[in-house]
């Protein structure tokens, strides 16, 4: 492309560009990451005294089955959250990519709208549709009363809910975004050369959507990993998330050598599922 | 309204007036407390009566306290730990030695109160309120009085309505109760022995809740719940079919108190305060809307016979005979407690 500027070249533009960001970034992401980091490699030396010695038993910790029991059931339950918001978000985004133009803001601002309010406050509002005398119960009841009230809530069918009501805007918006750039010309193409729609959306559409896709699944998976809220609050006894036990080694358990190693196993899992899913940069052209 | 000059000017004269106000340094208090544990109108009490205004901010757990005050005092003047916390925050060295001194509403105080194994002398805490775990229960839905651990710890009568704290240690140490043994200096076995029994019970709990059983109880979730007497007092109160017991075979007494962090901005004024607590009508004015049991004697005569007499706020019976004051032992063996509880959840 011509007129494009080499940033090896002219650096001080370059610099006065990135500066701030990266400033940012060094002084509030990586300089309180590390000294997480570095705590994970500490021990307890008293009531609220700790000392980094490099020690790698709190890692060996995790490892141990109970830890490791947590974790597969956190990357399970947001699994299985990510699996069933790409089956909801993927024909929203379609229908919301192929709506009449004047729909398309009103429904986008729809998707979005739960983001209005905070998160505690929607899963509040979840759980008291949920619960056993809670709207889908009352409704249940009126319509036949003599069945129990169903069992919506604390255990971790809830929490797959609660995380797929809170992550499907992450899925839906980056799938839009790539349906939204597509070539209405190649679908045209495809039906009139004989594929039947589903064939259409097949063998045309989820390709160019690939992106899309694989942004939605990384936006959703990641964060839903991390949960804290949800599994706390819809969860049943055994539904905790990694992210929960990490906070109570913060705080009851008061062992921040080993919370800080559970949240470093997150980051290098987090940091794995990038590699995999992150869209691939085209060939570097000379 | 009528709009002459005079009150026009009026009006001007008492903006100036708030303005310099403004521009003076206002004395400021920052007061860290549980939610919803202090007077309707305490805090405006005392600034009218010293000028001084109370901040307060809230939280939830003994465990977020510890966790903000550990790093160094943020700047707090007044903060309210339980005993086993009072214990604990001495020993990390986080709390300042009160001049009881300054204190001499420290005599409304009922003798029983004064002295603390969790607290020895230098006094570094004063109490506020007691409390104690135990059974709150929906009255409509249990068959007479759950007035044994037995209901929440081992047995299917009520399966799939029990709600148990998620405290570990206190999950823990009320076990060991219920197989009969002290719930001071509970070993390794007894813990492990609690927790295969929580393991055996778990699919008949429904939830493992923070602190909020009286909601799980007055949203109709559970029918049991493991709580403290003061959260189902209040709860009684929205709801006369809720009722509270501590079981029989004894439980885990704590008190609140209130202390001043080291590096506290203002401790001349955090002591001031702390002396108006303890004062008796203000002391009955906190009782009145937090109806948690208070150690102050004075408030408590203030206090009418429904609050006095309430078999909720001040239980009585085998249940309270049998009861043992919490103990902080020390940070390995709650990190065990915490452990084995995480193991149960994950079970």
């Amino acid at each position: 492309m011509r007129g494009r500027t080499d940033w090896r070249r002219e650096a001080g533009p370059f610099l006065a560009l990135i500066g701030l960001p990266l400033a940012w970034f060094l002084l509030l992401i990586l300089v309180p990451l590390g000294a997480v980091w570095a705590l994970s490699f500490a021990i307890n030396t008293g009531v609220a005294s700790i000392e980094v010695t490099g020690t790698l038993a709190n890692y060996a910790r995790t490892l141990e089955p109970t830890y490791l029991g947590i974790l597969l059931k956190s990357l399970a339950l947001a699994g299985l959250a990510t699996l069933v918001s790409l089956g909801l978000g993927f024909p929203v985004a379609l229908a919301i990519a192929f709506a009449p133009p004047p729909w398309r803001t009103p429904l986008l601002v729809a998707v979005t709208l739960p983001f209005w309010t905070n998160l505690l406050i929607r899963t509040y509002a979840l759980m008291a549709v949920l619960r056993d005398e809670g709207l889908v119960n009352r409704v249940v009841a009126a319509l036949a009363p003599d069945l129990a009230p169903l069992p919506l809530l604390y255990h971790d069918v809830a929490v797959v809910v609660g995380l797929v009501y809170v992550h499907l805007p992450f899925m839906v918006l980056p799938i839009f975004a790539a349906l939204d750039r597509m070539d209405r010309s190649l679908i045209e193409a495809s039906l009139d050369l004989g594929a039947g729609p589903l064939a259409t959306i097949r063998h045309v559409v989820l390709p160019l959507a690939g992106p899309g896709i694989r942004a939605g699944v990384l936006l959703t998976f990641v964060p839903a990993l991390g949960s804290y809220l949800v599994p706390d609050l819809l969860g049943g006894p055994g539904s905790q998330m990694i992210a929960n036990v990490i906070e109570r080694q913060f705080r009851r358990a008061d062992d921040w050598p080993f919370g800080a190693a559970l949240a470093f196993v997150l980051v290098y899992l987090t940091l794995l599922a990038l590699a995999l899913l992150a869209p691939r940069r085209p060939a570097a052209r000379a | 309204m009528r709009f002459d000059r005079r009150r026009l000017l009026g009006g001007a004269g008492a903006l100036a007036l708030s303005l310099t106000a403004c521009g003076r340094a206002e004395r400021r208090l920052y007061f860290y407390n549980w939610d919803t544990y202090i007077g309707a109108t305490t805090l405006d009490d005392f600034r009218a009566a010293t000028g001084v205004r109370v901040v307060p901010s809230f939280y939830a757990t003994n465990d977020e306290l510890f966790a903000k005050l550990r790093a160094g005092n943020p700047g707090y003047d007044v903060i309210v730990p339980s005993n086993e916390f009072v214990t604990r925050m001495r020993l990390a060295g986080m709390l300042q030695p009160l001049d009881l001194s300054r204190i001499p509403n420290l005599r409304n105080i009922a003798p029983e109160f004064l002295t603390a194994d969790y607290d020895p002398e230098p006094r570094h805490s004063v109490p506020y309120t007691w409390l104690v775990s135990g059974i709150g229960y929906r009255r409509s839905k249990v068959d007479g009085v759950p007035d044994s651990w037995k209901w929440l710890f081992d047995s299917d009568r009520y399966a799939g309505r029990i709600a148990l704290v998620a405290e570990a240690a206190d999950l823990i140490r009320l076990g060991a109760k219920y197989l009969g043994r002290s719930l001071v200096g509970v070993d390794e076995a007894t813990a492990r022995a609690v927790a295969a029994l929580l393991i055996r019970q778990k699919p008949r709990i429904r939830a493992f809740h923070d602190d909020n059983g009286q909601d799980l109880l007055l949203a109709g979730d559970v029918d049991l719940a493991l709580e403290y007497n003061g959260d189902m007092a209040q709860a009684i109160a929205e709801d006369p079919d809720l009722a509270f017991v501590v079981p029989r075979e004894g439980s885990l007494l704590n008190a609140d108190t209130l202390a001043i962090p080291k590096g506290a901005p203002s401790p001349d004024l955090a002591h001031e305060f702390i002396n108006f607590l303890l004062d008796a009508e203000v002391g009955a004015g906190i009782a009145r809307t937090i109806l948690y049991p208070t150690p102050n004697a004075a408030a408590r005569a203030r206090m009418p016979d429904r609050y006095r007499t309430n078999p909720v706020i001040f239980p009585s019976g085998p249940g309270m005979a049998a009861s043992e004051w919490g103990r902080f032992e020390g940070p390995e063996r709650w990190r065990l407690f915490d452990e084995l509880v995480t193991a149960v959840r994950a079970a």
